[in-house]
């Protein structure tokens, strides 16, 4: 896939007139600006569901229920009713969590961060297919995350604040019978919000992708990043409307006497399931695939090698999207389905071990016979693909529907979706992160603190997850505000790995404002030989307008 | 290497050892008590030897290119990108270790899934661990289990009381995280125990139903390897066959609301007699004596107030 025999045009960027710092930040569309503002929001939701994970394992850190008495307590709620305030407010704790980090973390930042600032440089366009179009994606997302955040403070059930039914929000604890305040129909018009949001923005990536590549890049010569969110696109195209229907159908239950989901009237809560999941297991290759990209690039990058197998990589995204619409009910085993059809799902799951196989063991032979060099999104690269592979064997462990009975709803499944997400999407993202942020903000950061951040965030997460299994296999359920207490001694050890991470999240924030005051002036492309695709071969940062004059890429490129 | 420390402790697990509930410090599934947990504890060990094997080959292969291709090792990077044959070995063989995978996966999910034909078994000579002949011949003993916001109510469908009705009651938790729980740990682990358990016969067939009244709970005990959701509109059946008498925990599998966290399940498995003393005083509508009457060191000795089952099931008289 290499880049280096592209001809691209520079021309003096003199004329690279910025509108005001109002029309700038607030009406722009400049997709390198909507990324930036796409990055700088997920950060943002990113503090608030990193701050509600430190609730939950704060709360969980001993048995009982301390921590969140106390903070009821603070609210001037007395005795046991504070205990029962705490209850419902860990649930909805757990709720926002995950929908906060999977809505307004994880895809804004990969997705309409890095996708946005990336996806044009590296096909050598000018600006997105719907520069405005983009602008109201960003827009609506934030509006999206307003509404979901007024929505845990508003009433959700009796007495309670907010809606405390899991992200999954499985009817009837979503509809009239366990939330009937207006919580909840809040929280599905935040969500309709941010669907319509991904929506545009996917028709934007798919357009863009497809009409503006430079002259002479095919889709064969595509680079891999690019591949990754035209894939992840087309899945939030097929998935979201589905998730859409499923919530319009729960408003409509819970509002205006429509009984889809109700057995009283003939309708099924499980249809709902169905529905949720149709939309919920795209959605998680819909966080990790442009994971994948980066990753890619990154281990390609500093190994001074091309990507080995790069159609397999292409084709390997391609298949997992495609998969990833056939096996949503492995979510579902202990629903009550014919065995025959868990027998289905279980060979269609497994299925999917074998593309992503084929990604882990490609990014290995890229740096097999390469020159590597250990820069720091390489170690956080590095990092990716062992806990990747972690979290991906956990997961055909749970695809056996026989186990999946054991472990289903317990923390084996939390540990399982965590080293795939936090360990693996979020991995990806920090990788992404110190990859492009020289190019980004035209400033470098500080490398040592890019090291400690990844090495106290490597220890910690590790230190937080993994006992998650053992809490699993042992029979901990999930959602739980206080537990047996047989399972005190790794929920002790789990809450300790958060404290790491904590001090990892410092770290982080140390290096932005470092790197932020110290401006060491950033080049054009840092990392050397390796770094092959477009957006290296502009200045650091790139211009206001990019590509005034098309880079053509000659038919005698290959990958 | 703690994959490996997983590993070791699994493989050096004893059997004997029989407290079904949460261990401090555990690694591993509570000890198996049906045949059905038996089965997944080992295909479970099968899926940890493969997915450590696989976990450390990968990390073993990302130690090697980092030792022996960085920049010092091998200043000038080669330049290839594709070789077929390494390609289509990644991609077989996967596929190899899951077909291994599948095979037994499917075999236990069947044996547990479906229902077994008792007449056919009640035939058979008892050779097969699988299959128990002799209970068998007993019969099914079929409990319902309906989650409500927040405890359980199990009633048995073939077991009906003067007035025609099943017997029936419902089985609170001791403690919902409040200070006015009474925390006597006499009467079983904090948060695990119930005021009324449910009791059931030792080496019998037992058929389970779920079911709910409000929104979805799931019904599960660790130590016998099932967990069935209870949903409204439906009713979902699996089956068990508890080979030793004792106490068994589980905990509502799925989110419920407020006290999500405090609807536990026990169930008191004892001798085919002392179950059906049990299950005979209930019918004739002497509750507290039929839970007083059980063994001894298996005593609830409740002094609750009856709920409101019990009050049904009293008036009923």
């Amino acid at each position: 896939m290499a880049m280096d025999q592209v001809s691209s045009a520079h021309d003096d960027h003199a004329h690279d007139h910025k509108p005001g710092f109002f029309t700038r930040w607030f009406l722009s569309t400049n997709h390198k600006d909507i990324g930036t503002l796409y990055l700088v929001f997920a950060l943002c939701a990113g503090i608030v569901g990193y701050t509600l994970s430190g609730i939950i394992r704060w709360e969980l850190a001993q048995p009982g229920i301390g921590p969140l008495t106390g903070l009821m307590e603070f609210f001037g709620y007395q005795g046991d009713q504070a205990i029962e305030h705490a209850k419902h407010f860990y649930n909805v704790v757990i709720t926002y969590h995950g929908l906060i980090m999977i809505f307004f973390m994880v895809m804004p930042a990969l997705i309409g961060g890095f996708g946005n600032w990336f996806v044009p440089l590296m096909i050598g366009a000018p600006d997105m297919a719907f520069p405005r179009m983009n602008n109201i994606s960003f827009w609506l997302t934030v509006a999206a995350f307003v509404m979901a955040c007024i929505s845990m403070l508003i009433p959700g059930t009796g007495q309670f604040l907010g809606f405390g039914g899991g992200w999954v929000l499985y009817p009837p604890l979503s509809s009239a019978t366990g939330h009937p305040g207006p919580s909840m129909d809040l929280l599905i018009l935040s969500l309709h919000t941010a669907g319509i949001a991904s929506i545009l923005g996917a028709i934007n990536f798919i357009v863009t992708i497809l009409n503006m590549r430079a002259p002479g890049m095919t889709l064969h010569k595509m680079p891999l990043f690019a591949w990754s969110v035209l894939v992840t696109a087309v899945l939030l195209l097929l998935a979201l409307p589905v998730l859409a229907g499923a919530l319009t159908m729960l408003l409509t239950d819970r509002n205006f006497g429509s009984q889809f989901f109700d057995p009283s009237g003939g309708g099924d809560p499980i249809m709902f399931q169905h529905l949720f999941w149709f939309f919920g297991h795209p959605e998680v290759y819909i966080m990790i695939l442009p994971a994948f990209g980066i990753i890619s690039h990154i281990v390609s990058t500093f190994s001074k090698k091309p990507v080995f197998g790069y159609l397999g990589m292409a084709y390997a995204m391609v298949s997992i999207g495609a998969i990833g619409f056939i096996v949503w009910a492995h979510h579902m085993y202990t629903v009550g389905m014919p065995s025959d059809m868990k027998a289905y799902f279980v060979a269609a799951t497994m299925v999917i071990a074998v593309p992503t196989g084929i990604k882990i063991f490609s990014w290995i032979a890229t740096m097999w016979g390469g020159s590597i060099d250990f820069e720091v999104p390489m170690v956080w690269a590095i990092g990716f693909i062992f806990l990747f592979t972690v979290g991906g064997v956990t997961g055909v462990v749970l695809a056996n529907a026989g186990i999946d009975h054991v472990l289903h709803d317990t923390y084996y499944v939390v540990a399982h979706f965590h080293y795939v997400l936090s360990l693996g999407a979020v991995f990806g993202l920090f990788a992404g992160w110190y990859y492009w942020f020289e190019k980004m903000f035209g400033v470098k950061y500080n490398k040592t603190i890019g090291y400690a951040h990844f090495w106290t965030m490597f220890l910690g997460s590790n230190l937080l997850f993994f006992p998650q299994h053992f809490l699993g296999l042992n029979g901990m359920p999930r959602r739980y505000i206080d537990y047996a207490d047989g399972f005190a001694t790794w929920h002790f050890w789990s809450s300790m790995g958060y404290a790491v991470t904590l001090v990892a999240t410092l770290i982080f924030f140390v290096g932005l404002v470092e790197a932020a005051i110290r401006r060491r002036k950033g080049v054009g492309n840092p990392w050397g030989e390796g770094a092959t695709t477009l957006e290296w071969t502009l200045p650091s940062p790139p211009p206001f307008h990019q590509f005034n004059e098309l880079p053509e890429v000659k038919p005698e490129s290959h990958h | 290497m703690r994959f490996l420390a997983t590993l070791l402790s699994f493989l050096t697990m004893s059997a004997a050892a029989h407290a079904a509930e949460p261990e401090a410090g555990a690694l591993d599934f509570q000890p198996a008590a049906t045949r059905i947990m038996e089965r997944l504890i080992d295909f479970h060990v099968y899926l940890l030897v493969i997915i450590t094997i696989v976990s450390l080959f990968v990390l073993a292969l990302i130690v090697w290119v980092c030792v022996r291709y960085n920049k010092r090792a091998n200043p000038v990077p080669h330049k290839f990108s594709h070789n077929t044959l390494v390609e289509v070995v990644w991609t077989v063989v996967p596929v190899l270790i899951l077909v291994a995978i599948a095979g037994p996966s499917f075999s236990n999910l069947f044996y547990q899934e479906n229902e077994p034909d008792l007449e056919q078994i009640a035939q058979t000579n008892g050779d097969d661990p699988n299959l128990f002949p002799e209970a068998a011949r007993e019969g099914w003993v079929t409990v319902k289990a309906q989650g409500n916001q927040w405890n359980w109510t199990y009633s048995f469908p073939d077991q009906l009381d003067d007035g025609g009705y099943p017997v029936e009651f419902v089985s609170n938790p001791l403690q919902r995280g409040l200070s006015s729980d009474e925390l006597d740990t006499a009467r079983g682990p904090r948060n695990l125990a119930v005021d009324y358990p449910l009791v059931l016969p030792a080496n019998r067939y037992v058929r389970y139903q779920t079911a709910a009244s409000d929104v979805i709970h799931s019904w599960t005990v660790p130590a016998f390897g099932v967990k069935t959701d209870a949903v409204p509109g439906r009713l979902n059946e699996g089956w068990f066959l508890v080979e030793e008498e004792g106490t068994y925990y589980g905990q509502c599998s799925e989110l419920c609301g407020k006290d999500h966290a405090f609807m536990p399940i026990e169930v008191r498995v004892v001798s085919p007699e002392v179950y059906q003393d049990w299950i005979e005083t209930l019918k004739a509508g002497d509750f507290e004596a039929a839970f007083d009457a059980l063994p001894a060191q298996q005593q609830t000795a409740s002094t609750d107030e009856p709920t409101d089952a019990t009050t049904r099931l009293a008036q009923a008289q």
